[in-house]
């Protein structure tokens, strides 16, 4: 049973990437496009993702708003975040950190290092 | 119904055998799309005589080349009785309009054989190879004949 | 399928995401120019800037990048408030855009763009942010390799056996030697984080054989326990020849929420640890000392407290949402849903439609020649299939239709572009940018609509200081507005210019001889003069419009779209372009004609007028060619019939039709046929070109009684024309 990944990003281009460096690791993979997308397409879940990758500037809800409301969430209180940022500028880690978040990774991200992020958090 | 990949393999090939003016042709019936009827054809301006015009192919419009006339044989005086071949050649389609069209032969490629040199024939280029089947001499047409060469230009 | 593929098909979906992108930041920067301040605009402009640089860096293309870099951070300046909009910003903002758009576009096509123009913008959005020019730090522009990767991500269960079932104490003994120790104590933040001491020690042991103490001596009764507190901590030995920097790496999320000593005796490279505020321990003394249950259990879900409410250092969450104020500003509504669709198919759906209305018409006249009641089931059966063909083809029609915005948007930077270069100020004003034109028709209106732009800067605005003295606003505006009218789609390209000088090209068009002394013409007449070859009225031939390329093309070029084109000008007050075109260019509105018992098409774009000629009209003008009397000009007459090589020409004209085709100079020639049956909407076919082009004739149609009428392109006609309409008589002498 392969882990199911949410990811959520407002980039098509993103999405695609996450989506074929997800699935040529294994994973599920599922996509929304910005943070009440997610939301959406976490409700619709059976069984809850494994973890989660958000990007912080989306539209509607962006990762800080969603990452908020997913912890608001029973099941989802402790559920492996990881949060997508261009730059290691630490204040937005730490806005990160403060919102709930469980990692993060720099975008344009290798794929070697998402996976590795995965498995920091997910085993 | 033959087995295409047992008459590849056999090295033959079928071809669709026509008559134009009193002479018989023949086709690889691969680039045959379809055979119909005659119908009249609107004329183009300007056009080399050969090139009867075009028709409605079910909504395409197709151009109409009078075989008798490309192969220097004069035109056709056409009827209702004349034939049309569609045929479709790489990346055109042309109608053919000949006199009848006769049956479809199986031959091996090894019967195949070279024409005959013979400078003071304008035929030379359109006939790609001969063959003798049932006694009679049949002409494979070259696509030459559907396309126009080079040189070619209506105005 | 190698691994190439999917990454070609992103990359080629990024630059139309890039489009996309680029359009937004355009409806964005407009509104911050007319004022809007609203904090969903910012953000819209900096989103998109944002993502074009999340996914450049992606495909490493760097100079995109940098670029995109330096505008984002302007942008999150302003964002933030640390940066104000005003005018001169503003004004970078769309020069900045369009900078992106052209490296976006470079990256695409492999071509380079503009370095001087790029670096003189980039100058500019550092002058904004105030301090010099850094290298942009980017941490990590790496190509992005989606190599397939090789997880090994079963560690034997035995692994896992023993991180379930740590040791029970570790032999008295000195410091461990021959690896790291690592001492791992998490806060209670750190399980609410979403990390898990688990998945971290088995990336430890992925390392070299480990060794794990847990120390659950912090454990206390079970009643005093509380649910939220972390109480374990661990104590791990690993052997490895790992640096200590990857191993500090596998803490990498932790290292604020947990308090995390690593030694090596072995004295390699001691990291410092940058970790927030915690006390340190003593980095050299494992604790080897713990007192443990025997079975304390690493299992995570059930044993390690879990919370049963957000802790307390979690509540200062940044609300983003209190950011996104008035989205009304930019977007009333959700996008709507859409699907991309090969342009292929949809060449072939159009062409099918096209061929079912062909059949529909056939259906009908045998129909109608079959002699069946109107009333009778059938025909009524037939109304209705006419109807629903009649809407499929409408449909179908407006599939390939676009929005005209994004061609209106270039008209924006090319005005920008052609002012700044001339020191004119003039801004661009569109209405009906929603209005949807057929792709085909957008991409062929580009190059006149550039044109007309231009000119409208370059000849129709007046300079800032005549402006002002003819108590204009030094601004000039340049309208462009779309709108559907009758069936067609209708341009205007207006500018609150001086409008035409009159004069002046009266002068000029004599100069050149392209009008007599003396004439006398209309207004109308005069502005006409602007579309003919080889005129120019500039003073000095400017950068812009100079070169050669006249307003004559511009015609040419909507003609053969299928459209026309006029000029209406009012002297002081402005000039304005009206562009009529076609919805799509599968259709055509054409005259029906008999000539020489052929049917043919007639473009009614090309037919200026129709006459019937009266015996007064004839004039010979040689032995085998005649003209007739259009009102005060005389104009060659041609016989279609003879000039297509149908026939000879006609024994006589006296009561012929004739069809006045304009040419490209302006002049006409008239075309007799034989009968007009009457004018409608067909569906052009294309003609074959294996036998070569087919002079006089554009395309084909196919009739409703199946016959295939040629579609005659009556300017090539008329200028390859022979002339002849009389038959040469040697008895008649000349006419005088």
């Amino acid at each position: 049973m392969s882990l199911q990944i949410l990811a959520v990003d407002d980039s098509r281009t993103i999405r695609d990437m996450l989506n074929l460096t997800l699935k040529q690791a294994g994973f599920t993979t599922h996509l929304a496009d910005d943070g009440v997308h997610g939301i959406e397409v976490l409700d619709a879940m059976s069984s809850g993702p494994d973890a989660i990758i958000t990007d912080i500037n989306m539209p509607r809800m962006d990762g800080f708003g969603f990452i908020q409301a997913v912890r608001k969430i029973e099941k989802y209180r402790t559920v492996p975040i990881l949060v997508l940022t261009t730059e290691s500028a630490a204040d937005l880690k730490q806005r990160a950190r403060n919102a709930g978040a469980t990692g993060w990774i720099v975008k344009p991200f290798q794929p070697k290092k998402l996976i590795r992020a995965l498995q920091m958090v997910t085993g | 119904m033959i087995d295409i990949e047992e008459k590849a393999m056999a090295a033959e090939i079928e071809l669709l055998t026509f008559q134009v003016g009193k002479q018989e042709y023949a086709l690889d019936i691969m680039s045959v799309r379809e055979i119909r009827g005659w119908s009249k054809a609107t004329p183009l301006p300007h056009a080399p005589t050969f090139i009867l015009g075009v028709i409605n192919l079910r909504g395409t419009v197709l151009t109409i080349v009078d075989l008798a006339d490309r192969l220097g044989m004069g035109q056709t005086k056409t009827s209702e009785r004349n034939v049309i071949i569609v045929v479709h050649t790489g990346k055109e389609t042309v109608g053919l309009l000949v006199d009848a069209v006769s049956d479809i032969l199986v031959i091996k490629k090894s019967d195949l054989q070279m024409p005959p040199e013979m400078s003071a024939d304008s035929n030379q280029t359109f006939i790609s190879a001969l063959i003798i089947a049932e006694e009679r001499m049949i002409r494979i047409l070259a696509h030459a004949a559907a396309l126009p060469s080079e040189s070619m230009e209506i105005v | 399928m190698s691994d190439e593929d999917p990454m070609i098909e992103i990359k080629a979906s990024f630059f139309v995401e890039c489009e996309e992108l680029l359009e937004s930041l355009q409806d964005g920067l407009q509104i911050m120019d007319a004022g809007g301040t609203g904090d969903e605009t910012i953000n819209v402009v900096f989103r998109a800037v944002h993502s074009i640089k999340g996914g450049a860096g992606a495909f490493g293309l760097d100079q995109l990048v940098r670029f995109a870099h330096q505008f984002e951070s302007v942008l999150d300046g302003v964002r933030s408030g640390a940066i104000t909009a005003n005018r001169n910003a503003i004004s970078v903002f769309f020069q900045s855009g369009d900078i992106l758009a052209d490296l976006v576009r470079s990256a695409r096509d492999a071509t380079v763009a503009d370095v001087e123009r790029t670096q003189s913008v980039l100058k500019e959005l550092e002058t904004i942010l105030g301090h010099d020019s850094n290298e942009v730090v980017e941490d990590e522009i790496d190509d992005f390799q989606p190599m397939f990767l090789a997880l090994d991500l079963d560690l034997d269960s035995s692994v896992d056996e023993r991180l379930d079932t740590p040791e029970q104490s570790i032999p008295d003994a000195p410091a461990f030697e021959d690896g790291y120790t690592i001492n791992f104590v998490p806060d209670s933040a750190l399980y609410i984080s979403g990390n898990e001491p688990l998945h971290l020690l088995r990336l430890l042991r992925e390392m070299g054989p480990l060794n794990v103490i847990c120390d659950t001596s912090a454990i206390p009764a079970l009643t005093d326990m509380d649910v939220e507190k972390s109480y374990l901590s661990w104590t791990v030995q690993l052997t490895s020849d790992e640096d200590q920097g990857a191993v500090r790496e596998v803490f990498d999320f932790v290292a604020d929420l947990c308090t995390l000593t690593i030694s090596d005796p072995r004295n390699r490279e001691a990291t410092a640890t940058p970790l927030p505020p915690l006390p340190q321990l003593d980095d050299t003394t494992p604790q080897d000392e713990p007192s443990m249950s025997p079975k304390a259990t690493l299992e995570t879900s059930s044993n390690s407290p879990h919370p049963q409410k957000m802790a307390p250092n979690t509540t200062t969450i940044a609300t983003a949402d209190a950011k996104s104020g008035t989205r009304g500003a930019l977007q009333s509504d959700q996008p709507r849903p859409t699907v991309r669709v090969d342009l292929e198919r949809i060449d072939r759906l159009v062409n099918l439609v096209g061929e079912l209305v062909i059949n529909q018409a056939m259906i009908s006249q045998s129909i109608q020649e079959a002699d069946i009641s109107a009333n009778s089931a059938v025909s009524n059966g037939l109304d209705d299939f006419s109807q629903l063909t009649r809407d499929l083809q409408d449909s179908v029609m407006m599939i390939r239709a676009q929005p005209v915005k994004t061609l209106f948007q270039r008209m924006g930077r090319i005005i920008r572009e052609s002012s700044a270069m001339i020191g004119k100020s003039v801004r661009l004003k569109t209405e009906g940018d929603a209005t949807e034109v057929d792709k085909t028709v957008i991409e062929h209106l580009a190059d006149p609509l550039t044109h007309m732009i231009r000119n409208a800067v370059d000849h129709g605005v007046e300079s800032p200081s005549d402006r002002l003295s003819a108590g204009k606003p030094e601004e000039g505006i340049v309208t462009l507005s779309a709108s559907h009218r009758s069936g067609r789609v209708i341009i205007e390209v207006a500018d609150d210019g001086a409008g035409i000088d009159r004069p002046r090209v009266l002068q000029i068009a004599v100069e050149k001889g392209l009008v007599a002394k003396n004439a006398q013409l209309t207004d109308s007449e005069i502005d006409n003069l602007l579309f003919m070859p080889g005129f120019s009225t500039a003073r000095e031939v400017s950068d812009l419009s100079g070169r050669g390329v006249g307003m004559d093309v511009v015609k040419s070029a909507i003609i053969a779209l299928g459209g026309r084109v006029t000029i209406q000008s009012d002297p002081g007050n402005g000039t304005t372009f009206t562009i009529s075109l076609p919805l799509t260019l599968a259709v055509l509105d054409g005259m029906v004609i008999d000539v020489a018992q052929q049917t043919l098409v007639v473009p009614l774009n090309t037919i200026t007028e129709t006459l019937t000629l009266a015996q007064d009209d004839i004039r010979a003008l040689g032995p085998l060619s005649n003209v007739i009397k259009v009102r005060n000009t005389f104009v060659p007459l041609l016989d279609l019939g003879a000039e297509l090589g149908y026939r000879s020409p006609m024994d006589s004209y006296i009561g012929a039709i004739v069809l006045l085709i304009a040419r490209d100079d302006g002049t006409h020639a008239a075309l007799a046929v034989d009968a007009i049956q009457d004018q409608r909407q067909v569906v052009i076919k294309g003609l074959q070109d294996t036998f070569g082009r087919v002079p006089g004739v554009a395309a084909a149609t196919i009739l409703g009684d199946g016959k295939i009428a040629l579609i005659l392109d009556p300017v090539d006609v008329v200028t390859n024309a022979v002339g002849h309409t009389r038959t040469a008589q040697p008895n008649l002498q000349l006419a005088g």
